[in-house]
């Protein structure tokens, strides 16, 4: 599978690279890099800045009634002790909160009171005055089936190997550490969860962190600082755009996925150096990441590998939704597109979605991951990964790695991810994104759909995640489904049926070609 | 008038034809210096010359970046290799193989290996798994959480709480929340890490006060109060804010809360306060450093702390008004981005929370061994003691310091002597990119309710003979 892909040859000559290989197929039978984004229909673009015009007026109103006490308001206010004080919000800032947000607030935040697995248990609530209060009911939604969780390979579980050997952890070693790595935080628990991520990525070592956030904010400084330059794809998550922040450095925004963009950027970053001074930039730093989890794209390691050796950048790839839910043994988005981890300079990854735990992890050489256990932020600062948590990790680790359940496992999510995807796609949706990713992300548009959606598929017994403004641009609001092993074939028909029925009560059939599915 | 028109042309074309030669080549000249003035670029220092294909295919080639990190044998030779702790980071531990008490980790309240919170965890698990897979607004709110929010507010006395998955990250993303840029906050000088990276992030001017000196404060507020009454339109929009550290991770020393809300409604300052060394130690039911100096919670605006240390599991909590805290579930980066806190570990906080009300003389203990060993060790010759006299986590710096590098090791030599006779301490861990980090180096040390009398004699001993033979060496060197 690696070794022998050489990006050099085939095809470089005139820079274009097609379909992500350029036709060099290292698996015969694997599909070629297919990603859909098919354009916001004319009718449905209209009507979306309709509906938030509309919806803007009316907040406008609304806003007006309640300065002048005409509608009870039911938002918190400030202290009467600290009215001299400047206000603490700007009042346009939450305009979206309090018109849009709250009235479709009851899609959200919905609390959950069972594992989320393939099923999960939503405490129910009341939302009145439109949405600015809410009440528990008492009433429990069982088994609802569960499309929103991060659960790539199945891994929350309740019982099981990884619950018994996270609970015998968990009475050896107790939940908390209370001091960081560099001072007594670091158990032998620690060096045998990183020796072990190490083995199964085939890099030289790996450095794991307590969450998956911190691990980009934290140490992306340590790596770049001032005078070097950072090229970002144009959705990277928050995380590691605070990470960038906070070094200092440069940043480049590429157009998501566009290897044109980047080389453009790429070849006047080397050539004209830093800004006003023209003095070279110390090094060059490309963010990516394995799969998008908004647009369920992946990323095209080929094409940017490529343009990194040519231009001597480095590689900084975040692995949070593709570490275990890509490529035949879960290695992620290198395994997926047969390249050998090593080429990657740091390869980031979270231990949440497909491990069913939490807490991040870096891998790379030998070097990279010293300098880091001395630099880093959080090795410093910050306390260590809970034991219990290393061991499901650990586990959910073995089974995938060694066992043929996690072969099983691997094996039913790609599979559900292409039935559900093909079968949103024959329904009529429109699907973002890669046929490979297990994010499936539909498009809903208009606002007034956003809290319709969720609550329809609640109703019909499915917890689903839907996403309006600010997670994505204004008019692009969309579902995202997340596959996983642990759903059977039979939810995930229903689950399409459900869905069929939504489309039809909603007018979801947006896609101009019914017959996308090959 | 029509008629003037065609009349002042014809007159002006007759002058024209009168006028001499040369002055149709005169201002034929200035016209065409005109045109080539309107078409040719001008001239730019910093124009971006256009080069070509060729040139810019040598720049990149000849192009070398630095290594992206330095290379392996340089790291190894400047860092020190992490201890290994075999096993749980209770009152014993083992260290690199050596048996030890625990003088290191901050379990204050000594909850690492309770048997309660382990069997509440294994409940936890067998209901709700490991992970929550997912951030609180998909499916990662579990009740686990909402009980663990609505029972620290009740217990420090706040209205709202609101739980971050990482200590580190909830003070690093509840600044950013509120202060943008534009905005001025004044904050200690000794404040740990955590708070400076959610003050870089915030983008807000940082104004800096001695550590702990509330007249260098006033001072400084004054000063903006002078520079906001000439300007009263834009002092209108900029917020302010200060932000303290009950006990200081640095210094251990605490913060003079009264004269801080004093300044807070004198000069309209916002007021934040970071917990996470005196939530579970101060005040006589453990709430914090507002219960220990009687101040209602309401007065300040945020208290922010991390229930790694007295409660010994993960992550952080903020608590305050609603008005404040609610502001956080939409805008906490850190809160929103990230998936929610495991549900064994609340359950860890929840029973800590539980095993705090039933006992609430344990807090008092603590202080009293924490002031009880830090009378011991305050004769020792050569150390000086740093530190709120009740803090159960307090520093040892060289009473003379000589150079950084020399101090640490000394300061190494100590921790590594103590260690072989069975007394585990630390040295304060720091790096260069920490807002005054010619901060002198320090062994950190955190008492425990669990020590008896007799390990924190024994430690005080222990320590005193580790520093005499240090000292010993160094005048021997």
């Amino acid at each position: 599978m690696s070794g022998d892909f050489k990006l050099e040859k085939n095809g470089n000559a005139n820079g274009k690279i097609f379909n992500g290989l350029n036709g060099h197929q290292p698996d015969l039978d694997k599909k070629a890099f297919q990603e859909n984004f098919e354009p916001t229909p004319l009718h449905a673009a209209i009507l979306t800045y309709l509906g938030y015009a509309i919806i803007t007026v009316f907040g406008f109103i609304r806003d007006l009634m309640r300065k002048y006490h005409i509608e009870k308001l039911h938002a918190a206010t400030e202290d009467p002790e600290m009215k001299d004080f400047v206000p603490l919000y700007a009042s346009f800032e939450s305009f979206y909160t309090r018109n849009m947000y709250n009235r479709i607030q009851d899609v959200f935040n919905r609390p959950v009171c069972s594992v989320p697995g393939a099923t999960i248990d939503i405490v129910e609530r009341k939302f009145s005055n439109s949405g600015w209060t809410s009440e528990y009911t008492g009433k429990v939604l069982k088994n609802v089936i569960n499309l929103g969780s991060y659960n790539y390979l199945g891994f929350a579980e309740n019982e099981g190997t990884c619950t018994e050997a996270a609970i015998v952890t968990a009475k050896k070693y107790g939940a908390g550490v209370c001091s960081s790595r560099q001072e007594i935080g670091n158990q032998d628990i620690h060096m045998k969860l990183e020796q072990t991520m190490a083995d199964y990525l085939d890099v030289e070592a790996c450095i794991i962190f307590g969450m998956g956030y911190a691990t980009n904010s934290t140490n992306i400084p340590c790596l770049v600082d001032k005078s070097c330059l950072i090229l970002s794809d144009g959705l990277n998550h928050a995380s590691l755009v605070l990470g960038c922040r906070l070094s200092g450095a440069t940043i480049r925004v590429f157009k998501h996925n566009d290897m044109e963009d980047l080389e453009r950027k790429l070849s006047d970053g080397v050539v004209y150096g830093q800004p006003r001074t023209h003095r070279p930039w110390k090094k060059i730093l490309i963010i990516v990441e394995g799969v998008y989890s908004m647009e369920g794209s992946i990323v095209n390691l080929p094409g940017v590998l490529a343009l990194k050796k040519k231009y001597k950048a480095y590689l900084y790839l975040d692995e949070a939704h593709s570490i275990g839910a890509l490529g035949d043994h879960g290695r992620g988005v290198t395994e997926y597109f047969g390249i050998h981890a090593s080429e990657v300079d740091i390869m980031m990854g979270t231990f949440t979605k497909s491990f069913g735990a939490a807490g991040g992890y870096i891998a790379g050489n030998r070097a990279l991951v010293e300098h880091l256990r001395a630099h880093s932020h959080s090795a410093c600062y910050a306390t260590s990964m809970s034991p219990p948590v290393c061991q499901q990790i650990l586990t959910s680790l073995s089974i995938i790695s060694g066992t043929e359940e996690g072969r099983n496992r691997i094996k039913q999510l790609a599979k559900n991810s292409k039935t559900f995807r093909q079968g949103l796609k024959k329904i009529g949706y429109i699907v973002y994104g890669n046929d490979d990713s297990p994010v499936v992300p539909t498009m809903i548009y208009l606002p007034c759909k956003i809290g319709a959606y969720g609550r329809e598929m609640l109703q019909r017994g499915f917890a689903v995640v839907v996403v309006g403004f600010p997670a994505t641009p204004i008019v692009e609001s969309r579902v995202r489904f997340c596959m996983s092993a642990a759903l059977t074939d039979e939810q995930i028909e229903k689950a399409l049926k459900a869905a069929e029925d939504v489309a039809r009560v909603l007018k979801l059939d947006y896609s101009a070609d019914k017959s996308l599915s090959c | 008038m029509e008629m003037d028109k065609p009349w002042i042309v014809a007159e002006a074309i007759q002058s024209a034809l009168q006028a001499p030669f040369y002055h149709f080549i005169l201002e034929g000249l200035l016209v065409i210096w005109i045109l080539r003035l309107i078409f040719s670029k001008s001239y730019k220092i910093h124009q971006k010359e256009t080069l070509t294909k060729k040139e810019k295919e040598e720049l990149v080639g000849s192009w070398q970046p630095e290594p992206l990190v330095p290379p392996l044998e340089k790291t190894l030779a400047k860092t020190r290799p992490y201890r290994l702790v075999s096993g749980q980071v209770g009152k014993n531990i083992v260290v690199d193989g050596y048996k030890c008490k625990n003088f290191a980790s901050m379990n204050f309240l000594g909850l690492v290996g309770n048997k309660r919170v382990e069997e509440k965890i294994e409940k936890c698990i067998r209901t709700y798994g490991v992970g929550t897979c997912g951030p609180r607004g998909f499916y990662g709110t579990f009740d686990v959480h909402l009980e663990l929010e609505e029972r620290i507010a009740k217990f420090i006395g706040a209205e709202e709480a609101l739980i971050y998955s990482y200590g580190f990250a909830t003070i690093a993303s509840a600044i950013p929340a509120y202060a943008k840029r534009g905005d001025i906050i004044f904050v200690d000088e000794a404040v740990c890490f955590a708070i400076q990276k959610g003050l870089q992030a915030s983008r807000s001017k940082i104004v800096y006060f001695k550590h702990n000196d509330m007249n260098d404060l006033e001072d400084k507020l004054i000063e903006q109060e002078k520079i906001d009454k000439k300007n009263p339109k834009k002092a209108a929009v900029i917020r302010k804010f200060m932000v303290v550290e009950g006990i200081y991770m640095n210094t251990g020393q605490i913060c003079d809360l009264p004269k801080l809300v004093e300044f807070k409604f004198k000069y309209k300052v916002r007021l934040f306060v970071e917990e996470s060394l005196s939530f579970g130690v101060l005040g006589d039911h453990g709430r914090g450093v507002t219960e220990h100096f009687n101040i209602p919670v309401s007065k300040l605006d945020l208290v922010v702390a991390c229930m790694e240390y007295s409660l010994a599991s993960v992550g952080g909590f903020c608590c305050g008004r609603h008005y404040v805290v609610g502001h956080q579930r939409l805008s906490g980066m850190g809160y929103v981005f990230s998936a929610s806190l495991p549900s064994l570990l609340a359950r860890a906080a929840i029973e800590g929370l539980n095993i705090s009300e039933e006992n609430p003389d344990i807090f008092a203990q603590l202080r009293q061994k924490a002031a009880f060993l830090q009378d011991l060790l305050k004769g020792i010759k050569g150390i000086e003691l740093v530190g709120y006299p009740e803090s159960p986590c307090f520093h040892l710096r060289r009473l003379h310091p000589v150079t950084p590098e020399k101090d640490l090791k000394f300061l190494h030599d100590v921790v590594n002597k103590c260690m072989k006779n069975g007394i585990c301490i630390t040295v304060a861990s720091r790096l260069k990119e920490e807002f005054l980090s010619e901060w002198p180096a320090s062994i950190r040390i955190a008492v425990s309710v669990e020590m008896s009398e007799e390990d924190l004699d024994e430690a005080a001993r222990v320590i005193r003979h580790a520093v005499e033979e240090a000292c010993n060496k160094c005048k021997g060197s």
